[in-house]
């Protein structure tokens, strides 16, 4: 706001633009501001300490080189892919199935959502004593009966990375349950109801008319288990730690380390703007249809 | 009841047995010995309710160097989260209430700048932050860990503010103008009345976020200035002696025991804050 026009403007009307002033100026600096700092920290040649000098593309260069990193990008994409599709199909047909006037309803609500209150360093706790490969299932099964039975894959090294889908389903397919089930409570009534006079089954109007009708719930949920898979992080150091070797990496745990104990900044910041690219690729044409869909309803 | 009735509730009740299947390994883990968990399986029952694997994770199992047990992270989690909530809750809804209420130009192009906060992964933000806390002279201590909790909630709790009191009407505050009340008075008397669902809402999202928080702790605490989940990461994976799973699990529960308390107490609030951002407002 410049000068002139400041002392014209009373106390009362500057007053809501003070209040929300900090947030903007805090916003500016350690979201916009910062963002900036760290891709020029990618372009620079920063090792243990942050220098900003110009390198030009070195550090892309030796993340692109860098087998580590395409074995934590591989991992993203299978931990991602399935973690997003077991998620998004368990918790459809667990509020399908909830949804059909159930006793207890409630309850058995609260038991599938809780593991989302946890922190994912309790989940990886729990489940990395669940999944020892002496103590944990193995022991379970072999004591049932099933002598020859193995289940070793938090140490195999081909494996690993199915035991972060498997805790992570169980964290977060709750979730998309509830996310669900406030959809099918917001479909009308009359639809199904015309739908049955006319002689269609349930399973057809499931798929036909309440399933279509849950497009808008799927995509919201899509985005955030996204959000929650690419920056994944707790989850696999408290499971895995990144093991066996380096198997399980993802890119938020090669940032880390190559940030915080390997003083490799620059590479780590390179690493921070490609998961930076990764989400701004799936939210901004989210952002997109969702103002194209705002701007239709006027 | 209809046979597909009876197969629906089975496959609910099977479900739930599942989801239920890890906190009990950890609650039986946690009442048994060293032995009975060598010689049992997960899903043994301990023999006597045994307590000493959670008196050894509160007071006496080590983190790293220091061998002091959960309790002082525990304490530190506290003081983290308990000024961290407030202060991002007052600011948001104050923000919320501006941008609903008091738009000016600029106001949605400011609402817009925030949101985008709320999807940027955070490690895009720590190499830098760690360089200002080190500039403020806040590296490493539980203050500095505060400030990082309330400018990265605030994107959150001025949405949720913004996006409830959108559908409070304006008349309500138009009127109460007219009558000459003031900006302050405005909200106070209005606004904050009918803020109640939100301000629970926003509490408890924010609680655990923080509670749960690990990127931020493990980054920017060091030492006797570590939250919770930090420390229990640091018991789990201190490899001096014999795997003590018992104390493990023990550690784990007491790290979850509050989020879990207050999913409990307010399990509608929460899934209304998850489902805030998802479900359009």
């Amino acid at each position: 706001m410049n000068k002139s026009s400041a002392p014209r403007q009373s106390l009362g009307e500057l007053l809501p633009k003070l209040v929300v002033a900090p947030t903007f100026v805090v916003a500016v600096i350690f979201i916009y501001g910062f963002m900036l700092m760290n891709a020029w920290l990618s372009f620079s040649s920063s090792r243990m300490l942050p220098k900003y000098d110009w390198a030009g593309l070195i550090q892309y260069e030796k993340l692109f080189a860098n087998d580590r990193w395409w074995i934590a990008a591989e991992n993203l994409f299978i931990f991602g892919f399935l973690f997003i599709v077991i998620c998004l199909l368990l918790g459809l047909f667990m509020a399908i199935f909830l949804d059909q006037k159930i006793r207890a309803e409630g309850a058995i609500r609260t038991i599938y959502l809780y593991p989302m209150a946890l922190s994912f360093i309790v989940t990886g706790t729990a489940w990395k004593w669940i999944l020892n490969p002496e103590l944990g299932i193995q022991r379970l099964v072999r004591e049932m009966g099933f002598e020859s039975f193995t289940f070793d894959w938090l140490v195999n090294t081909d494996m690993a990375i199915y035991t972060v889908v498997i805790a992570g389903v169980w964290q977060s397919s709750g979730f998309v349950m509830a996310l669900c089930l406030a959809g099918l409570r917001g479909v009308d009534d009359n639809i199904i109801k015309a739908a049955r006079v006319d002689g269609a089954s349930m399973p057809l109007i499931y798929r036909k008319i309440i399933i279509p009708g849950l497009r808008p719930v799927f995509f919201s949920a899509f985005i955030i288990l996204t959000h929650i898979a690419i920056k994944s992080f707790d989850l696999i150091i408290a499971l895995t730690g990144g093991g066996p070797g380096f198997a399980t990496d993802v890119p938020a745990t090669f940032m880390y380390t190559f940030s915080f104990t390997r003083g490799q900044i620059g590479l780590g910041s390179a690493a921070s703007m490609m998961m930076l690219m990764a989400v701004i690729a799936i939210i901004v044409p989210y952002l997109y249809s969702e103002l194209r869909e705002k701007n239709n309803e006027h | 009841m209809s046979i597909n009735r009876v197969l629906v509730y089975c496959l609910l009740g099977c479900a739930a047995l599942l989801y239920l299947m890890p906190l009990v390994v950890m609650v039986i883990t946690s009442l048994k010995d060293l032995d009975e968990i060598r010689s049992g399986t997960l899903l043994s029952m301990p023999q006597a309710l045994n307590f000493d694997a959670w008196d050894k994770a509160w007071g006496s199992a080590c983190t790293g160097v220091s061998c002091e047990g959960l309790k002082g992270y525990f304490w530190n989690s506290v003081l983290i989260v308990v000024p961290a909530v407030v202060i991002s809750t007052v600011i948001g809804a104050l923000n919320g209430y501006v941008l609903t209420k008091w738009k000016f130009r600029g106001s949605n192009l400011f609402f817009g700048m925030l949101l985008i906060g709320t999807m940027i992964p955070f490690q895009v933000i720590l190499l830098p932050m760690a360089r200002m806390l080190g500039f403020l002279g806040l590296a490493g201590t539980t203050s500095g860990l505060i400030m990082v909790h309330i400018i990265y909630g605030l994107a959150f709790t001025t949405l949720f503010f913004r996006n409830y009191y959108i559908s409070i009407p304006s008349e309500l505050v138009n009127a109460a103008r007219i009558d000459g009340a003031g900006f302050w008075l405005i909200f106070v008397r209005i606004i904050l009345p009918l803020s109640v669902p939100i301000l629970v809402v926003s509490v408890i999202w924010q609680f655990t976020q923080i509670w749960n928080d690990f990127l931020f702790g493990v980054v920017y605490s060091s030492g006797d200035a570590q939250p919770i989940t930090v420390a229990l990461n640091n018991l789990v994976n201190t490899s001096t002696g014999v795997k003590e799973y018992n104390v493990d699990m023990a550690a784990a529960i007491i790290a979850a025991l509050p989020t879990l308390f207050v999913y409990v107490v307010a399990g509608k609030y929460f899934v209304k804050g998850l489902t805030a951002g998802a479900v359009k407002g």
